[in-house]
């Protein structure tokens, strides 16, 4: 047993730093979901963004400036988005809000691809999260260690939000019932932006986590993580926070833990997690935590 | 006594219909204002109207001498204008205490002199502070709108239906309750389906019939009339 936990330990780290990686933008898929009943499919392409973002200030500014930029200019990204793309559809049906999502995401890669004249980007090495360390025998960088202490935090500041203050109450009630938290007063369009600015400041902070790992960003770089983040969401209900980040971490173990299997099984790592969304969608559509009675898109 | 909400041939489209076709009406200041129709007669329409949710096609809102007409919701709340809506509307997932917190959303003073207020009125709910707004029983929930409509210190608190699918004990309470709150100087603009309680309980009353008013006068000429009787009351109440 202790020797097979001594062998997979690298893969295991792996998994749940990559699992913290995909609970960042999970919980900006399940919350936008909370509140609006939207996948939000721009949301790994913001995610992309950030890296493209990350990439370009490093360039010309030292990094206590390009960390704090990269946050900004996301949310400020997601901000936007909202307000131009979701905001006018309203009352329109869902339908209509969620081919908006798609044409932002398409619109995000096409501007990502322009910018990039479609050459790999060279990530920066943020200095301290690149460092080895060697834990348990395993040798990692530094980023593995701090993804999930930082995710378990920020998750945890998240949900105490949402519980005891005001604007977090406020956000509950506009995911229940639009039209009686107006008459609470409640202004259901700030409570909204706010969801996405929650949103996209986990998911710049998670592509900072994640592109870490990686040597470059490209304009699809965004496709992947997003996608299993959102499979993570909807294994763990979508709507519910602690449902996405658990199913964020199972699904970024399992997938690394296939890896260590040897190099027969790596292939089939990312196979894991469709089959995993088609299993969830058969068994127990609303996933572990959902919510019993919604209908879907 | 002076006027507090005047109501200006008001017309508005819902659903694509015009649900309500000018209407007129004026609630006075600490009065018990009430609106008897069928359904579909436009009372919710208009109750929607006035506090923002659904905008109006033409006419005038007027509170307090102000021009409300077309403002936002937030804005009405922060008039003195706070409604408990049809079928209660509790956050179920809240506590009592939170649904409470957020009546009082717009406000930025201490609260604890007005959840003392509430508890007094509905005992019920102090007793339930901490337990889910979806846990608790119909009459409850009722109970929860109202205070939760309180929290606000409305000038004017608005009734959709407040006795909707609750047992006749439990309506007599609310409407108890009703009183209690104008006595403590709340204006009431209710609307309802139990046109006896109601008109037992209002100064003034509306009858709204396909988007008209059609009758007016105190709740208790309203109770004397043949007509009335006939249409609302039943047999059983002549």
């Amino acid at each position: 047993m202790s020797a097979f936990v001594q062998a997979n330990l690298p893969y295991l780290l792996a998994g749940i730093s990559v699992g913290g990686q995909y609970a960042l933008i999970a919980i900006g898929y399940t919350m936008v979901y909370g509140i609006l009943r939207l996948i939000n499919f721009a949301h790994g392409d913001v995610f992309m963004v950030a890296g493209l973002v990350m990439v370009y200030a490093s360039a010309s500014m030292p990094m206590y400036l390009s960390i704090p930029l990269v946050l900004i200019a996301t949310v400020a990204l997601g901000f936007t988005i909202e307000r131009v793309a979701y905001k006018p559809l309203r009352s329109a049906p869902r339908m209509s809000v969620m081919i908006s999502a798609i044409g932002v995401s398409y619109l995000l890669q096409n501007c990502a691809l322009y910018f990039t004249g479609g050459l790999a980007q060279m990530y920066p090495t943020i200095p301290w999260l690149s460092n080895s360390v060697t834990i348990g025998g395993a040798t990692t960088k530094m980023v593995t260690i701090v993804t999930p202490i930082l995710t378990v935090a920020l998750v945890f500041a998240l949900v105490l939000f949402i519980q005891k203050t005001k604007i977090g109450m406020a956000m509950r009630a506009v995911s229940r019932d639009f039209e009686t938290s107006q008459l609470m007063g409640i202004k259901i369009n700030s409570v909204i932006s706010m969801t996405f600015v929650i949103g996209c400041f986990l998911a710049a902070v998670g592509s900072l986590l994640y592109f870490t790992n990686y040597p470059s960003v490209i304009p699809t770089s965004g496709a992947m993580p997003g996608l299993k983040a959102f499979v993570a969401a909807v294994f763990g209900g979508i709507g519910s926070i602690p449902g996405a980040v658990i199913g964020a971490f199972l699904i970024g173990i399992c997938e690394n833990i296939i890896k260590g299997l040897g190099s027969n099984w790596t292939i089939f790592s990312d196979a894991f997690t469709f089959v995993l969304l088609i299993i969830v969608l058969l068994v127990k559509p609303t996933g572990i935590f959902g919510e019993k009675a919604t209908d879907k898109v | 006594m002076s006027e507090l909400l005047r109501i200006e041939d008001l017309k508005v489209n819902y659903g694509g219909i015009e649900a309500v076709k000018g209407i007129s009406l004026s609630v006075e200041e600490g009065q018990i204002v009430t609106l008897i129709g069928a359904n579909g007669a436009g009372k919710s329409t208009t109750l929607r109207t006035i506090s923002g949710l659904v905008k109006a096609r033409s006419g005038r809102i007027t509170f307090a001498g102000e021009d409300i007409t077309g403002l936002d919701p937030t804005s009405i709340v922060k008039k003195g204008i706070t409604m408990a809506p049809e079928g209660r509307r509790i956050f179920p997932d809240m506590t009592v205490k939170e649904n409470l917190r957020m009546g009082a959303y717009l406000r930025k003073d201490d609260l604890s002199a007005d959840y003392d207020m509430v508890y007094d009125l509905f005992p019920r709910l102090k007793e339930r502070e901490w337990q889910l707004g979806g846990t608790l029983s119909g009459g409850e929930q009722q109970m929860l709108a109202v205070a939760r409509a309180l929290m606000a210190k409305p000038k004017m608190m608005m009734m959709d239906e407040p006795s909707l699918g609750l047992a006749p004990i439990v309506v007599k309470g609310i409407f108890d309750i009703i009183r209690r709150i104008n006595d403590q100087g709340v204006t009431i603009l209710l609307i309802e389906q139990n046109a006896n309680m109601a008109l037992q309980a209002a100064h003034t009353a509306y009858v709204l019939e396909t988007g008209r008013i059609t009758m007016t006068g105190t709740g208790a000429e309203l109770l004397a009339d043949e007509r009335i009787k006939e249409a609302y009351l039943g047999k059983a109440h002549s």
